[in-house]
């Protein structure tokens, strides 16, 4: 009985198999990484004005934000959930700066508080998916509506703004050079990701949970309050990120990071993240947010509309996942024949 | 013994569910009697109409432990293209665009099918992709135009309006969706393999149903209703642009949700989709009436979904098993509670 049950389980995900999948792993990353490094040829050549160091770091700030939401959704997805309200967390942790923006706050608290919300809305996810045992595609649908609609109700139809001016650093600030504060935090974060992911028995217990919740159960992991941690950490990378985009805008409305979401999980799944759990790397999730910003820096740099570029990064998302997958299969259709 | 219990929760859940509606009807109806009159409660049956269609697609994409994102851009995509059609080529008979919306919506969702069915890709990654190539390509047939009501022509416009036995024919149709998809969930054979391969997949391939055939054809159901609804969608508001329905699919998931189909697949009933959608649609009407800010209704549906699926996994949820039971007298479990307790 429970090893009849347990053989779907082996069907779905075949990246268990050790040597293959690691193989894999590395040329997946491989691929991606002649991806990004065939749209950077393209790019220089479609445009003169590309190959330009400010421009190059004017470039980072349309994916940063995201790219760092995506490092902690990796945790989430590897852990074999998913995070569907971080658009929402970002606009209610916005929204709860340009409250305390009103009544005078400075740049620290506002920073405080857009990490605090942030953290509470994750906490919040990991408590209905981790203890109230909720699916979490449907429980973070849910508070996805939850998060933005306490942001529309607040604001309504109008805008806060009128944030402290040293507040805009952590949206437009350079560290060093041309270096942005955010590209900065990015590469700071990636590498501490990496190693958390990689190199850690958390990690470790992330990725057991995800290729199977059950024997993780059983090997004496605290299935539970692990997931509850990965959801925290995206709530908290969530509020970083409206941190970050709040003071790159200087505004908040109830609107802000529509649709994030997707475009998080699609980097996220770019990377080689399986997305029902148990596989996935950072420098893989690292290198699909590289892609994704060169693909839509080089089609606005030719003027192609933003909703253009939505289809192209539709059409590679499916493109690279399902390319690999046909090529396999034709391989190994000769080797019997 | 368990196949029993689930049926009997399950019906439970749909009363429920209407009992649900019924105190919400009732409330409302305590301050404004005018709510629940009889021709105000079919306008809100009215407004619910594509809700309630698109909602039972998805429940039977749901059914079978998937789910399809792209159903609000399969609106957006495919009325787009009836609305060009008949802008451009006004002496079109309308059945031909209602023709042209069902093929092409199926079209739609036979894309989404094959990929989860030929390919392997989870639906939820096929349908994040294709979901912003359809409203993408709306762009693109459109250039970012809109379509407004004096472009279209008379009888476009007028099908769903139409008053037949007392009721739009928009109404008309969603009872009749709801009429055979209550036969095709019960009482088909491909009714029986969506609960089947929902249920569980591996029992249902040695039962001899192609499970990925199954999740193809519910595919191919979401998307054919999802067509229709885009003609409708059009042809009621009269107005055609790239962001239509913008974030509908998430409104239709919630319905399903709501009405207690899991998303782990293999529970889930026509009527109790009815309900959720219904549920919604009622909320949705009646926050104006209460004169509660049109912006509390994100937040209202998002803690209703919450509640909803609450309640919902609570009736699903499977006791677990005992593997290690403490035995007494054993000194290492009753050791170590105490000293982890200390710090």
């Amino acid at each position: 009985m429970t090893i009849e049950a347990s053989a779907p389980a082996f069907r779905t995900i075949p990246d268990r198999l050790h040597g293959r999948w690691r193989a894999l792993a590395g040329s997946w990353e491989a691929l991606l990484l002649g991806v990004a490094a065939t749209i950077f040829v393209a790019d220089a050549l479609a445009s003169p004005y590309f190959l330009d160091l400010t421009n190059l770091s004017d470039a980072t700030f349309t994916f940063t934000e995201k790219a760092i939401v995506a490092l902690a959704m990796a945790f989430v997805i590897v852990a074999g959930e998913i995070d569907l309200s971080v658009g929402g967390t970002i606009a209610l942790a916005s929204t709860a700066m340009g409250a305390a923006a009103q009544t005078g706050a400075g740049t620290a608290e506002l920073v405080g508080v857009g990490l605090a919300v942030g953290a509470a809305c994750g906490l919040f996810n990991g408590f209905l998916v981790a203890r109230v045992g909720l699916p979490s595609i449907v429980a973070t649908i849910g508070t996805m509506s939850l998060y933005r609609g306490i942001s529309y109700l607040v604001l309504g139809d109008t805008v806060y703004n009128g944030y402290p001016d040293s507040f805009g650093f952590f949206g437009q600030g350079y560290v060093w050079g041309v270096l942005s504060f955010e590209f900065a935090s990015f590469g700071l974060l990636a590498v501490l990701a990496g190693i958390v992911l990689h190199r850690t028995t958390f990690g470790r217990a992330v990725r057991a949970i995800g290729n199977n919740p059950f024997a993780a159960r059983f090997s004496g992991l605290r299935v539970e309050r692990i997931r509850g941690v990965a959801f925290l950490l995206t709530g908290l990378a969530a509020g970083l990120a409206a941190v970050m985009l709040t003071a790159r805008l200087g505004s908040t409305r109830p609107s802000i990071a529509l649709g994030w979401e997707l475009d998080i999980v699609t980097i996220v799944v770019l990377g080689g993240v399986n997305i029902q759990g148990g596989a996935g790397t950072i420098p893989g999730v690292v290198i699909a947010a590289l892609v994704m910003g060169l693909v839509t820096t080089g089609l606005g740099l030719l003027n192609v509309p933003g909703i253009i570029m939505s289809i192209v990064v539709g059409a590679m998302l499916i493109a690279v996942i399902t390319l690999p997958i046909l090529a396999r299969r034709l391989l190994h259709r000769r080797k019997p024949a | 013994m368990p196949g029993f219990d689930l049926r009997a929760a399950l019906r439970h859940r749909e009363l429920l569910l209407a009992a649900a509606i019924a105190v919400l009807l009732g409330a409302i109806a305590a301050r404004f009697p005018g709510f629940v009159a009889p021709a105000n409660l079919f306008g809100v049956f009215n407004d619910s109409a594509i809700l309630i269609v698109m909602a039972l697609g998805q429940a039977a994409v749901i059914l079978t432990r998937s789910i399809d994102l792209s159903v609000a851009a399969n609106v957006a995509l495919t009325g787009m293209v009836v609305a060009l059609l008949d802008a451009h080529h006004p002496g079109l008979p309308l059945a031909l665009l209602i023709g042209v919306a069902l093929l092409q919506g199926l079209g739609l969702g036979a894309i989404n099918g094959w990929f989860v069915w030929k390919v392997g890709i989870p639906p939820i990654v096929v349908t994040l992709g294709t979901l912003t190539i359809y409203r993408g390509l709306a762009f693109v047939l459109s250039g970012g135009a809109w379509i407004n009501s004096f472009q279209f022509s008379q009888s476009f416009l007028a099908l769903p309006r139409a008053v037949v036995l007392g009721l739009p024919v928009l109404s008309w149709i969603a009872v009749a969706v709801v009429a055979v998809m209550a036969v095709v969930f019960g009482r088909s054979p491909v009714g029986r393999a969506w609960y089947a391969v929902g249920g569980n997949p591996t029992a249902a391939v040695y039962a001899g149903i192609d499970a990925g055939r199954a999740r193809f054809l519910a595919f191919c159901l979401s998307g054919l209703l999802s067509g229709l609804c885009g003609y409708l969608w059009v042809s009621r508001y009269a107005v055609a642009y790239v962001d239509v329905a913008s974030g509908f699919e998430l409104d239709v998931i919630a319905a399903c949700v709501i009405g207690g189909v899991s998303i782990a697949g293999g529970i889930g009933t026509v009527w109790g989709t009815l309900l959720g959608a219904l549920f919604l649609g009622i909320i949705k009407n009646a926050l104006p009436v209460i004169a509660v800010s049109p912006f509390a209704q994100m937040a209202i549906s998002g803690a209703v979904i919450i509640a909803a699926v609450t309640l919902n996994t609570r009736a699903e949820r499977k006791a677990g098993r005992i593997i290690l039971r403490p035995v007494a007298g054993l000194p290492g479990r009753a050791d170590r509670a105490p000293a982890r307790a200390t710090p």
